[in-house]
């Protein structure tokens, strides 16, 4: 009755995850090879959500290509933006205004803080919690009514322009921002009631999943996933770009390398993140949102590349350009690539369940990894 | 006290002297049956928009509003929308097994709800080995789960099959030995025995700590024996997508829905019976007249309090914790459940023989 399909020559299972189940959070495929219950191989097929947009970028020009940038990790819209309009501004080499680099500084955290809070719904979720997705919303929605404010979007901002950001803040920002953080801090200590503290949650996080500081700098992995193994690879700290190196943050750091030390790594990034708004929201200074720019932008001849640390990690854009009005190549390093990578090891030899959990610790965003 | 024994013989009496003997029977088993089915419909409908309420209220959100007043009839507008569906069944499923596992599921589900006394002198069925009969009948239907995650031929089907396997017939030894320590002290597997024998307070208060540790083991205990979640490997949506019903459609998949909640209910009710005193009402040691008060309250309301009250319970679980890997789940159970309540038995025991319980 039952045939014998999808099996090896040792007898082991071969499963399809994806692309569509409901732990890949999309279309990612990984072919798993089963022994039971117990993993053997782990197998990402790509590319089921590439939309070309290297090649996109090639034919818009430099003002258009950012806004397409938004849907590769859409959860750090704002960063990938920003990648990009650094990126160009280093080609055309103006001076950006002190406000707008602290406006892109403040929207940058935010963004963060609303990606890890989607992941830490998300993760939860993998891990058959199913609450702690609201709870995680709740304080998401309000970082996105004050993007909304300000950008008019909710999700792909496309807020960062060449030359600093496209509108003036909205006048109701800085409240919003200060209600904001008031709501943040009364909630956060129920993440770790919830979930942090559960021991249910430990036993299924503590010593799975395991990345070692060799393996991870090896695999190229960055973000928060490396620094859960110590490695230092916050961009932010290392190359700093606009006002980050007068800042007062730490670089969040655990080294024990499994799935709970990436989890506390995003969570107490989370409250650094705060730090920078606290910082910043009170000290936003007048004057020009924008950088006076020719109405169209034409890079010199040359290479440029910049990377900026998004949610994920590290994302590095490298423009070559023949001196026209388009680029002549685009490349994006985009972190979930290089983290994905690294999914077969460490989840070779454990459960099913713990490739869900580990993969909900890598935060992968799978239109980043295909763009 | 107030009974529905009156009504239950003023019906029997009716039937006897209008029809022949066998007839009245043939009467009296329609009779209950219909009111089973009525009884396990209306449950089904009743728990899914207060799991769905429940849900609600934990996760900060509303939950239906929309059918009827506050959204109560929400479940019943689905239930009219999985008749409608079409029950597919998959090409390489073994059709006759696929088509049967449904109803086995459902049928134990029925049959498990007989000897349960609703309300005083209401029961299906009155014998005098009640709870053996609950725990044997109620482990058949890991043969129609089994057979559900076999017959589907997908590799999904087959992994929740498994897992709920090893999980149910494990967890079932904990589930018996906390019974045990319960029946240990009525000395009798009747029911009604049993709830009668909690005239002067419950199990639960009247039996010291053991009887609180085999009740916790109890409730933890069942809500892995009904898949429930933070046992709900065999579901388990995020790695499994839906487990041993990933296949199954319309009334089809309905069936092993309603069933997991009847099977939810019936574990919650013999909890209530075994350590709350099931009907009985609340009563403390020769206080009369508080006692007197209390048998005010209709015996039913009682019953369908307790129970409700421990399916809450669950659902609490099941929207607040993380589900366990397989590993942790078989280890819970066989290196800290199991041993912690055999110790429990025969602590209970000793408690029996010597008379200490009050």
């Amino acid at each position: 009755m039952v045939e014998e399909i999808g099996k090896t020559a040792e007898g082991d299972l071969i499963i399809n995850v994806g692309p569509q189940h409901p732990a890949t959070h999309g279309v990612l495929h990984l072919v798993i090879t089963l022994n039971g219950e117990t993993i053997k191989k782990v197998e990402p097929h790509l590319g089921y959500i590439h939309r070309s947009i290297e090649k996109m970028c090639e034919s818009l020009t430099y003002r258009q290509f950012i806004y397409s940038t938004s849907r590769m990790d859409y959860l750090s819209a704002h960063i990938n933006n920003h990648a990009c309009a650094l990126t160009v501004e280093k080609g055309l080499g103006v001076e950006i205004p002190a406000r707008a680099q602290v406006i892109r500084v403040l929207m940058d955290e935010l963004t963060r803080i609303a990606s890890h809070e989607l992941w830490w719904g998300a993760m939860a979720m993998d891990l058959g919690a199913f609450t702690p997705f609201f709870h995680a919303f709740r304080e998401r929605e309000s970082i996105n009514d004050i993007m909304e404010e300000t950008c008019g979007a909710r999700l792909t901002m496309n807020y960062m322009v060449p030359g600093g950001v496209m509108v003036d803040l909205h006048p109701n920002f800085q409240n919003r921002v200060k209600s904001f953080l008031k709501l943040y801090k009364q909630k956060i200590h129920e993440y770790d009631e919830l979930v942090t503290g559960n021991i249910i949650f430990q036993n299924r996080m503590k010593g799975v999943g395991i990345l070692s500081k060799e393996a991870a700098i090896s695999y190229g992995v960055t973000g928060p996933a490396a620094r859960g193994s110590g490695v230092s690879c916050d961009i932010r700290k290392l190359y700093p770009y606009e006002i980050y190196n007068t800042l007062d943050f730490e670089e969040v750091l655990e080294t024990a390398g499994d799935s709970y030390a990436r989890y506390l790594v995003r969570l107490r990034e989370m409250n650094e993140s705060i730090k920078i708004i606290e910082q910043l929201i009170d000290n936003i200074p007048e004057g020009d949102f924008q950088a006076k720019t020719k109405a169209v932008l034409k890079l010199p001849k040359g290479e440029f590349y910049q990377r900026v640390e998004t949610a994920r990690g590290e994302l590095g854009v490298y423009i070559v350009s023949e001196g026209g009005t388009t680029p002549y190549r685009i490349k994006f390093r985009s972190p979930g690539f290089s983290n994905l990578s690294c999914l077969d090891h460490i989840t070779r030899g454990g459960k099913i369940g713990d490739l869900i959990a580990s993969m909900g610790t890598l935060d992968l965003v799978i239109p980043d990894i295909d763009r | 006290m107030f009974s529905l024994e009156s009504l239950t013989t003023l019906v029997q009496d009716w039937l006897n002297k209008t029809f022949p003997p066998t007839i009245a029977l043939l009467f009296e088993f329609v009779i209950v049956g219909v009111l089973a089915i009525a009884l396990f419909a209306a449950l089904g409908l009743v728990l899914v928009i207060m799991e769905r309420k429940v849900a609600a209220w934990i996760q900060i959100r509303l939950g239906p509003n929309r059918v009827g007043p506050k959204g109560m009839f929400q479940s019943a507008a689905d239930t009219v929308k999985l008749i409608m569906k079409e029950g597919l069944t998959p090409d390489g499923a073994d059709k006759f097994l696929f088509n049967l596992a449904p109803f086995i599921v459902m049928m134990v589900a029925m049959l498990v709800l007989a000897p349960i006394g609703f309300a005083k002198g209401f029961h299906i069925w009155d014998i005098n080995i009640g709870v053996l009969y609950v725990s044997a009948i109620s482990s058949v239907s890991v043969i129609g789960i089994l057979m559900a995650g076999w017959a589907s031929n997908n590799k999904y089907s087959l992994l929740g099959a498994m897992r709920s396997g090893a999980q149910m017939v494990s967890y079932e030894l904990s589930v018996g030995l906390s019974v045990l320590s319960i029946i240990v002290l009525t000395g009798s597997l009747n029911i009604n025995d049993i709830v009668l024998s909690q005239q002067t307070g419950w199990w639960i208060f009247k039996a010291h700590i053991p009887a609180i540790i085999s009740f916790v083991i109890f409730i933890i205990a069942v809500t892995a024996e009904t898949n429930r979640a933070p046992f709900d490997l065999s579901e388990a949506e995020s790695e499994l997508t839906a487990g041993f019903h990933t296949e199954y459609s319309g009334m089809k998949f309905a069936l092993f829905f309603l069933a997991e909640y009847i099977n939810i209910f019936i574990v919650c009710a013999i909890g209530a019976t075994l350590f709350l005193g099931g009907w009985m009402p609340f009563h403390i040691g020769n206080w009369e007249s508080f006692n007197h008060i209390m048998d005010y309250i209709p015996s039913f309301l009682w019953f369908f309090g307790k129970t409700f009250f421990l399916i809450f319970l669950i659902m609490w679980f099941r929207w607040t914790f993380p589900r366990l890997r397989v590993d942790q789940l078989l280890n819970l159970e066989w290196k800290y459940l199991l041993p912690i309540s055999m110790v429990n038995l025969i602590l209970m025991t000793l408690i029996a023989i010597k008379g200490w319980h009050f």
